[in-house]
This record gives structure tokens, C-alpha cells and sequence, in this order.
């Protein structure tokens, strides 16, 4: 009966899906977006490291400042295997007004991992005016090797281009940590000191020797970050949030459908008691179509979602700089959400439906 | 020998009592009976049977169907699914639906076999002329062919007892002869008891015995 009766009433059904449809794939695309690019700014982060140390109760890493010297503190423990300075700016360029920027020292692991398009890895002093553009940045700052650009109130000599795998990274300006300092008048700071462990030792000791040593700064692991840095909170509620909407909506469709469709069909219902169906099965029939539709929503949301993703993988200008995945997480939530939503939009045409009374049901005009 | 619908001292009324339709109603109906139960309109007689069949609930009184008291839910869903078939006025079959796909409505209720189910509406459909109009959607079928195939539907389950109100009530003079004799042919050859409401004195004289209602009283 179930399938019978969405067939019978194909539109209403497709309206129903759709909503749900929408719903999920809004929610999906949202925090498979949100939640890649909270992911790619964890790697910027991370880099081969297992812990970040940042200034206690900053609101954004850019207004973080931790003394460089911390490196070399926290290089000289045991339980360290590396510790490296890291300042993130923010730089303007001639038609470009936000460039990531990333001051770093020469050993910092970054620059190995790309690949050299340009130049040669060694190019890149610690001190000196060179910088490495990613290659997006290099594209549209229109700059080639050994060209002299413009950033902020400087002018630096292109000593490399590098293909980045993070578009973030793909589409910044890597400069000397020393260059860095001076250009944004921040000598002597960083933004963050990544931490690499040494092996047999524990976060724990990096912790308790911070909080002994540095009571100004905290020293977080890779996935505590995540979770508590207010930046990445913002992300993600704002991606439940803008699904939680989409759904409200996705429910209002099912809501209106099923409404509509135990309205439309007054007359059947009561023949459906005339014919032995028990108000139970009546219900379980209304939540049963709006489960099913429900299903078709999820499935076409998913696929819609997929679709979308896929799309803006495929735009030039964004790659790099989402990476859009659905883990099951996110499936499960959205196919929990589009079920319950389904079962809340179904609650009253059911109740409604199971309580009629037969005989003036078949009076109804 | 008990009756098969046994009626005592019914009351109904609508419209938080203002409208009373049944006075009380006492009636008792043998198995195997074929009862007209004639009237003019608005004198009670499809209350009479939606309070038989317990579509309607009696405000006083003792209704009883094959010994069962029609008192709560569940026994009104177990005579509609097992003892009681019904056929109105009008067909109400599902019109974008096949016949076969409508007849098949009461064996999902009961959660009855297919095949079986399958093969009871084959033969009822040869017994009603219907056979080669079983895979036809309603909307295509004639005023009779759907009173027919209303008839199918509530013989699906094979009752005991049979609720018509004016079943031929929407028929022309041809198709109400056809149709009826049908009916009277379907109930007699297998022991069923009819109650049929009806205003058709003609109708009415073939059935075994004819009561008449006025004013919610027989």
C-alpha cells in the first residue's frame, strides 16, 4: 500500500523527496565543505608535527604572539623531537588584497614537501629577501622566478614557486621567518610553534612543562586544537546550523505532503477501516510513505551532494582551497536528521488519519 | 438457533444529540438470512448498518455480530477484516488504481496469503463477469463494472455477513437487475446473510424478509 499510494501520487511524492533532498544535500555540502576546510587548515598547522603552542585565550592564531625563542627552548628538551617557529600574516598585493602568508625557517618541512616548479629549495635563506610563491599565488600576482614583487610596503625577489597540495599553502607566499618578522613588524614572534615528539614521550610533558614555564602560552595536541580552537567551533556550527535550517525547511515540505496527501484522500482511508484496516495500520501507513519518502530524499541529497562536491572540486579557482569530503559522520547525521524530520512531519497527518471516523469520512464531500 | 445479528434496544444520535437517528433499534437477523431494510432517506438505515458493522458507535444499547459484542476497537476491526463485507452506494474504489490492485486492499489488512488471496478474486471475478476487467484501472470500468468490482472487494475475505446500502442505488435499471441478481446469487449459493438497505420496494420483495424503518424505529 505504501508504495501504491506514493506511486499514485508521483508529484506530491517527488515534492516530498526534494525537500528532504535539499535538505540533505544543503547540509552535506555545507559541512563537507566547512569540515574540508577545517581539515586543510589542520594540516597548515600540523606540518609534520604532532602539537601546536599558541598564546593562551587568543580569539584568531593571527593574533597570536609567542616569543621564537620558545623553539629553541622546547628543541632543547628531551621529550622534543622538533620545534619550529611559525607566523601567519595576512598580505596585500597590487589587485589582491588578502594573501596568506607564512614565515617560516629554512628547515621548516613545508617547502619539502612541494614540488619545486621553480627554483630550488636552497634558494630560500633565512634572512634574505626571497620568497617562494605557491603556484596559485604565483598565477595570480602574475609573478615568475627571479621577478621583484610588490607585497604590503615591500618588494621581494621570487626565489621559487612551488606546487602546494593545500590550496591555502598553493595560494600563499612563503617568507623568511626573519623577513616575515620585520615586513609585519613582529620581531622576535611567531604566531605558533609546531611540536614534534620525541619517540617514547608523551603530549603530557610538553603540557606540564609549558604550564610550569609558560603560563601565558598552551601547548594543545593536533586534534585538541581542532576541537577547541573557537575559529574551527564557528565553522562547524555554523555548517550544522545552516543544515539544521535547510532541514527545518526539507520538514515543512514532508509535513505539507503528507498533510496533503491524507487530506486528498479522506474517502480512501475510510474505506481502507471499511476493509479491516485497524487505526494502527493506518498510521503506520502514513509514517511508512513519509519514511519512504524520506529514503528517496536521502538517497537523491546524497547524490545531489556528491554532485555538488564533485563540481566545485572541478572549479580551477577553488582547488586546493576546499576539499570537500562526506565522511560517514556526516551521512549519519544527515540521514538521522532527514528520518527523524520525516517521522516529526508525518506525526500529525498520521494521528489525524488514525483517528477518523469512517463513516463520516465517506459523508465527506 | 442464536442470531447471527442480534440488536438491542439501539440508540444514535448526532450533533452532540440534537439529531436522534436510531430510537431504540431492536432487530435480531438469522445466519443466512437475506433482510431488506426499506425506508425513505434520512430514517436511519445506513446508521443502522455502520452501527452493525461498528463504523459507527451506538450511544446505548446491544449490538452483537456472530456472537461477538460490538464494544470496543478491536472487535470492530476483527468483523470488518473476517465476518463483515460492505458495498455502498457508491463503488469507492480507488479510480487510478486497477480493479485487481483494489480487491486486493482487505487481504492487506488481514495480512492474508497472496496466492490464495490471488486465486479467491479470480474466481470471484469469473462469478461476477469481471475477469477480463480485473487488470483494468477503475476509471476506465462502467458505473456497473465498478459496482462489481466493489462487490469482489468485499467478498475478498469471504464474511459471513454482507452490508449493502443501496448498492444498485447509482446503477441504471439495467445494470441495478444484473447487478443485484449477482448479489442475491453470490449470498445464497454460499450461505451468507445480507442485510440490505434499500428504498427499492422491488429490490426489497425478492429478499426473504422486509422490515421497514421510520423515524429510527423498525
Amino acid at each position: 500500500m505504501i508504495f501504491t499510494n506514493l506511486r499514485r501520487h508521483r508529484v506530491r511524492t517527488a515534492i516530498g523527496a526534494i525537500g528532504i533532498a535539499l535538505g540533505v544535500a544543503t547540509m552535506l555540502s555545507v559541512v563537507g565543505i566547512l569540515g574540508g576546510a577545517v581539515k586543510m587548515f589542520e594540516r597548515i598547522l600540523r606540518s609534520d608535527s604532532e602539537m601546536v603552542v599558541f598564546e593562551r585565550n587568543v580569539s584568531d592564531l593571527f593574533f597570536s604572539n609567542v616569543p621564537v625563542g620558545l623553539a629553541d627552548e622546547l628543541n632543547s628538551q628531551k621529550f622534543v623531537r622538533e620545534a619550529k617557529p611559525v607566523l601567519f600574516a595576512i598580505i596585500a598585493a597590487p589587485e589582491r588584497p588578502v594573501v596568506t602568508c607564512f614565515g617560516i625557517t629554512t628547515t621548516d618541512g613545508r617547502l619539502k614537501k612541494g614540488e619545486w616548479l621553480f627554483g630550488k629549495i636552497s634558494d630560500f635563506h633565512e634572512n634574505g629577501n626571497g620568497i617562494v610563491l605557491g603556484e596559485r599565488a604565483a598565477d595570480f600576482l602574475n609573478a615568475a622566478l627571479g621577478d621583484t614583487i610588490e607585497l604590503g610596503q615591500g618588494q621581494y625577489s621570487v626565489a621559487g614557486i612551488v606546487r602546494m597540495e593545500n590550496g591555502f599553502e598553493n595560494g600563499g607566499v612563503f617568507m623568511p621567518l626573519l623577513t616575515c618578522q620585520k615586513a609585519f613588524h613582529k620581531e622576535g614572534v611567531c604566531s605558533v610553534v609546531t611540536v614534534a615528539l620525541a619517540e617514547g614521550h608523551e603530549a603530557a610533558e610538553v603540557k606540564h612543562w609549558m604550564r610550569t614555564n609558560h603560563q601565558g602560552l598552551t601547548a594543545l595536541e593536533n586534534e585538541e586544537f581542532s576541537n577547541s580552537y573557537s575559529q574551527f567551533k564557528i565553522m562547524k556550527i555554523t555548517a550544522w546550523v545552516v543544515g539544521g535550517c535547510a532541514f527545518l525547511l526539507g520538514g515543512l515540505s514532508v509535513t505539507n505532503t503528507m498533510i496533503l496527501s491524507v487530506f486528498g484522500r479522506i474517502r480512501e482511508l475510510a474505506i481502507a477501516r471499511v476493509c479491516g484496516f485497524s487505526r494502527g495500520q493506518i498510521a503506520r501507513m502514513i509514517f511508512g510513505e513519509s519514511l519512504v519518502i524520506s529514503a528517496i530524499g536521502i538517497l537523491s541529497g546524497w547524490l545531489l551532494s556528491m554532485g555538488v562536491l564533485a563540481a566545485l572540486r572541478a572549479i580551477p579557482t577553488l582547488q586546493g582551497y576546499v576539499e570537500p569530503s562526506i565522511g560517514l559522520t556526516e551521512l549519519f547525521g544527515a540521514s538521522s536528521l532527514a528520518i527523524l524530520t520525516a517521522l516529526i512531519g508525518a506525526l500529525y497527518p498520521a494521528w489525524y488519519a488514525a483517528k477518523l471516523n469512517p463513516a463520516a469520512a465517506l459523508r465527506f464531500e | 438457533m442464536n442470531p447471527f445479528v442480534k440488536i438491542h434496544d439501539a440508540w444514535k444520535s448526532f450533533d452532540q444529540g440534537r439529531v436522534e437517528v436510531l430510537r431504540g433499534v431492536n432487530l435480531e437477523v438469522n445466519e443466512g438470512e437475506i433482510v431488506a431494510l426499506c425506508g425513505a432517506s434520512g430514517c436511519g438505515k445506513s446508521t443502522l448498518l455502520n452501527c452493525i458493522s461498528g463504523l459507527e458507535e451506538i450511544d446505548r444499547g446491544h449490538v452483537s455480530v456472530s456472537g461477538h459484542d460490538v464494544v470496543n476497537e478491536s472487535v470492530r476491526v476483527n468483523l470488518l477484516r473476517k465476518h463483515i463485507g460492505y458495498v455502498f452506494q457508491f463503488h469507492h474504489l480507488m479510480q487510478d488504481l486497477t480493479l485487481a490492485e483494489n480487491c486486493y486492499v482487505p487481504v492487506i489488512a488481514v495480512g492474508g496469503a497472496r496466492q490464495e488471496a490471488l486465486e479467491r478474486m479470480q474466481e470471484l471475478a469469473e462469478a461476477t463477469g469481471m475477469s477480463h476487467r480485473l487488470h483494468q484501472r477503475v476509471r476506465e470500468l462502467s458505473g456497473g463494472e465498478r459496482q462489481r468490482g466493489a462487490l469482489i472487494r468485499s467478498l475478498m475475505n469471504d464474511p459471513k455477513l454482507l452490508l449493502c446500502d443501496e448498492p444498485t442505488g447509482a446503477l441504471d435499471e439495467k445494470n441495478r437487475e444484473k447487478v443485484f441478481d449477482l448479489l442475491l446469487d453470490l449470498v445464497r449459493k454460499n450461505g451468507r446473510t445480507l442485510i440490505l438497505a434499500t428504498h427499492d420496494p422491488e429490490l426489497a420483495a425478492r429478499c426473504d424478509r422486509t422490515l421497514r424503518m421510520r423515524d429510527g424505529r423498525i
